[in-house]
């Protein structure tokens, strides 16, 4: 690496200077400032918005062909009824196309292909690029924000960004520095753009918009800089802020009423402010960088809620709501119809915001409208959409071991509870206590990679990670913009030496029908399709189909790069094709680029477990795969 | 004066009048020499490590492991063996002295064109880093010799008596 040192912000001071500020005038920051450096700036638009119009996404995700939305549709469940390509012709896939993005950092997301376009953005400088698939997928346009390259440090594990959107003719893009920008799908051009948060507090942006109807959601990053997190709904003409809900706060500031619940109960007055000593709420994370879902007929939109700052739990006695909690809000009040903490006073980083599948499960005879969600924290949630109960909550790693489960009593006052195991608990000894043997690691049984649902076979397909972890808490101090953690990890695999796993799994039975062991996460995103093959990504670069009944392996090929993108699916001029980014990075990139230790080797042991830097290396690329012409 | 405070000033005096001078160097002979408050440094005044035959690190490599876990690992991968997008420290410790170390952490790094856009953070206002900065060089210096392998120190001297109370205090955390 070329080595350009740049003094940022002690260019006219010097080190002497930068030093001395370091042990002195920081220290008379305190922890409650961060609110006021976190506040959004005005929700105005740059410039007066072009009159663009066009199909709403509701339209075009309709259409089978398309692919529309980041999680295909509104109910996130990432199963396609295209049928082309089916279990007994997989085997004859090939590579149609490819395309480089130019860039080299973690490649997580999905491209989106409306009509005859497909747009697809890559990490930070997160240019966005409209290519034509009537044209030998030329380049229609493309368009590169310009982001301060201060902002790359503060996105916590790698510059990732998960999609694009689409809505009513508009390509909508959440960049990295946190400002969202809205371009004309036809030509690139900037239609309106407005900045949500800033970056120079660690408010980032990684996620995937949704757009349902005239509202653009959007959620922030910053879980490790102490980042309160919100959730906003952008109008989708100008970008003006019409709602925005924090995960904790004031009952105003996270829009709850009275007839809002919690597993059937109102919550009450202050339900989050009394879950925290003083005002460390405001510096309290609760992040919303994962996947957004939405029920038309309910008008919910449902997300999860990340990890409480910091990682040293001692830090911050209580519950900490509503972090780790999925969330129904309405769609256009932002108003919390119910809410459910999964992970109350969290104490492994176990984030809540994984995608919420919306499906319609055969329970007990009768269809239920359920809404399945697969935590960090190692358990797979089934709760009624629709009020928030709770009909299942089932572990789906078998070494998952911090708990032994939820308290599924109803009359119990730990009703809805994890019922935590004290010695995997990090807050139960103190500070500077070693716990070892906690699983999952922090990165959790499944992280971001979203999972997909089968209706046909009524089974989860569910990339995993089967990783544990020792956790070492103590105590740490805040400034705004800078990493607010607390907390020495170190990762390791699971039992049976392996750290991934690619499942079939039954939420309401907690089964798991058939699993493929891997050696490294499964970081990519599940695609199930109608024509009974399950497809995803694996870190060693691996585009896999699967038969979705038996598991059984029907087509491999390596991608040049790890694969921690999701795989989707189109139809373009009466074929089918499958695509998937390539570009290893990410949580995987950091943690697995070097190896993961064994912890049994011991001290001075060379120790690590093969690395992923044998199998692969970086770069950012696009695979599209079709069967051949007859 | 609190053992923080004195070790901080200590960083201060070693790169106003040896730091500048030495830039870029190669960190030189790690044996250790002398001792305070259980931080080790060698005979130019630069933290280091001392670790026993029976494997026993000294307690600020052991704080340097801990720390650096915290504040590092999210881009240069666990046991400073770098991660996709920033470089293994076990090997660039070996080509960087303490004063370009204190420089670079302090300080930043860019190296943003066309090629690569790889930045690193200027860390002299994060009390998290600054407050063990001694103790994550001696750590990583421990690292790039070979002098400890990878993964959590098995075994460490006990802590120095008042250490817990000058971390809060540097810190600016109330106990």
């Amino acid at each position: 690496m070329k080595r350009t040192t740049t003094w940022t912000g002690c260019a006219a001071l010097g080190v002497l200077a930068c030093l001395l500020l370091a042990g002195t005038t920081a220290v008379a920051q305190t922890a409650t400032n961060g609110n006021e450096a976190a506040k959004a700036p005005a929700a105005t638009s740059s410039a007066p918005a072009m009159n663009v119009t066009g199909p709403s996404a509701a339209q075009e995700a309709a259409n089978p062909d398309n692919w529309a939305m980041p999680s295909l549709n509104d109910a996130a469940t990432r199963y396609s009824p295209l049928n082309q390509i089916n279990a007994s012709n997989a085997n004859h896939l090939q590579v149609a196309w490819t395309f480089s993005t130019g860039v080299l950092r973690g490649h997580e997301g999905q491209p989106l292909v409306i009509g005859n376009t497909m747009y697809l953005v890559t990490p930070f400088p997160n240019t966005v690029y409209a290519l034509d698939l009537n044209n030998n997928e030329r380049i229609l346009w493309q368009y590169t924000p310009t982001q301060d390259p201060d902002v790359i440090p503060v996105m916590c594990c790698d510059t990732v960004n998960r999609g694009v959107a689409y809505g009513d003719g508009m390509i909508i893009l959440h960049q990295a520095d946190n400002t969202v920008v809205a371009l004309d799908a036809k030509d690139g051009k900037v239609v309106w753009k407005i900045p949500l948060a800033s970056y120079k507090v660690g408010a980032t942006g990684t996620d995937a918009p949704l757009v349902v109807g005239n509202k653009v959601l959007v959620g922030v990053s910053g879980g490790e800089f102490g980042v309160q997190g919100f959730l906003a709904a952008l109008d989708i003409k100008d970008g003006h802020i019409i709602w925005k809900a924090y995960s904790e706060g004031p009952d105003n500031q996270i829009l709850v009423n009275s007839d809002t619940t919690s597993l059937g109960k109102p919550v009450g007055a202050d339900s989050s402010l009394k879950t925290w000593k003083g005002d460390e709420w405001k510096i309290g994370g609760g992040d919303t960088w994962g996947w957004y879902s939405y029920d038309p007929k309910l008008h919910l939109v449902y997300y999860g809620s990340g990890n409480p700052s910091t990682w040293n739990p001692n830090q911050r006695p209580g519950d900490n709501k509503w972090s780790m909690t999925i969330f129904a809000r309405n769609i256009d009040t932002g108003v919390a119809k119910w809410v459910y903490q999964m992970t109350p006073h969290d104490q492994w980083d176990y984030d809540g915001v994984n995608e919420m599948i919306l499906a319609n499960l055969r329970i007990d005879g009768r269809e239920v409208p359920a809404l399945v969600h697969f935590d960090r924290n190692g358990l797979a949630y089934v709760l009624n959409r629709e009020n928030g109960e709770l009909i299942a909550a089932h572990k789906y790693d078998p070494d998952v071991n911090w708990t032994t489960g939820v308290d599924m009593n109803k009359s119990s006052p730990d009703y809805g509870r994890p019922k935590v195991v004290e010695k995997y608990a990090p807050g139960s000894k103190g500070v500077n206590v070693n716990y070892t043997g906690i699983c999952p690691a922090a990165l959790g049984s499944k992280d971001e990679q979203p999972a997909a649902f089968d209706p046909q076979t009524q089974l989860f397909y569910v990339p995993t990670n089967h990783v544990c972890m020792d956790y070492e808490p103590y105590p740490v101090a805040y400034t705004a913009g800078q990493p607010y953690v607390g907390a020495t990890l170190s990762m390791y695999p699971g039992s049976g030496g392996y750290m991934g796993r690619f499942i079939a799994f039954n939420p309401v039975t907690g089964k798991t029908v058939w699993s493929i062991n891997d050696q490294f996460s499964d970081w990519g995103g599940a695609l199930a399709t109608a024509g009974n093959v399950v497809f995803y990504g694996t870190l060693k670069g691996y585009l896999q189909a699967v038969d979705a009944k038996t598991g059984k392996l029907l087509y491999s090929f390596k991608t040049p790069s790890g694969i921690i993108g999701n795989v989707m699916t189109y139809m373009h001029d009466g074929k089918q094709y499958v695509a998937v980014l390539s570009g290893v990075g990410g949580w995987a990139g950091i943690g697995l680029a070097a190896g993961l230790t064994d912890p049994h080797a011991g001290l001075g042991a060379v120790g690590g477990y093969a690395a992923l830097k044998d199998y692969t290396t970086l770069g950012g690329q696009l695979t599209v795969f079709a069967l051949p012409e007859k | 004066m609190t053992r923080r405070s004195r070790i901080l000033l200590t960083a201060l005096a070693f790169v106003a009048v040896g730091g500048i001078a030495t830039f870029a160097a190669a960190p030189g002979n790690p044996k250790a020499v002398s001792q305070a408050g259980g931080l080790w440094t060698d005979k130019d005044g630069a933290p280091t490590y001392n670790i026993s035959k029976d494997g026993t690190v000294d307690w600020g490599t052991f704080i340097g492991y801990l720390r650096y876990t915290d504040n590092c690992l999210r881009c240069h991968g666990p046991d400073g063996s770098g991660s996709s997008y920033a470089p293994d420290l076990a090997q660039a410790l070996k080509q960087i002295d303490y004063s370009q170390f204190i420089a670079d952490v302090a300080g930043g790094i860019k190296a943003v064109n066309t090629a690569q856009q790889l930045v690193m953070p200027a860390f002299a206002d994060n009390k998290n880093v600054m407050c063990f900065i001694q103790e994550i060089y001696s750590y990583l210096r421990a690292r790039s010799t070979g002098a400890l392998g990878r993964g959590r120190p098995a075994k460490s001297v006990p802590d120095p008596k008042g250490f817990d109370e000058a971390s809060y205090k540097c810190l600016g955390i109330p106990q």
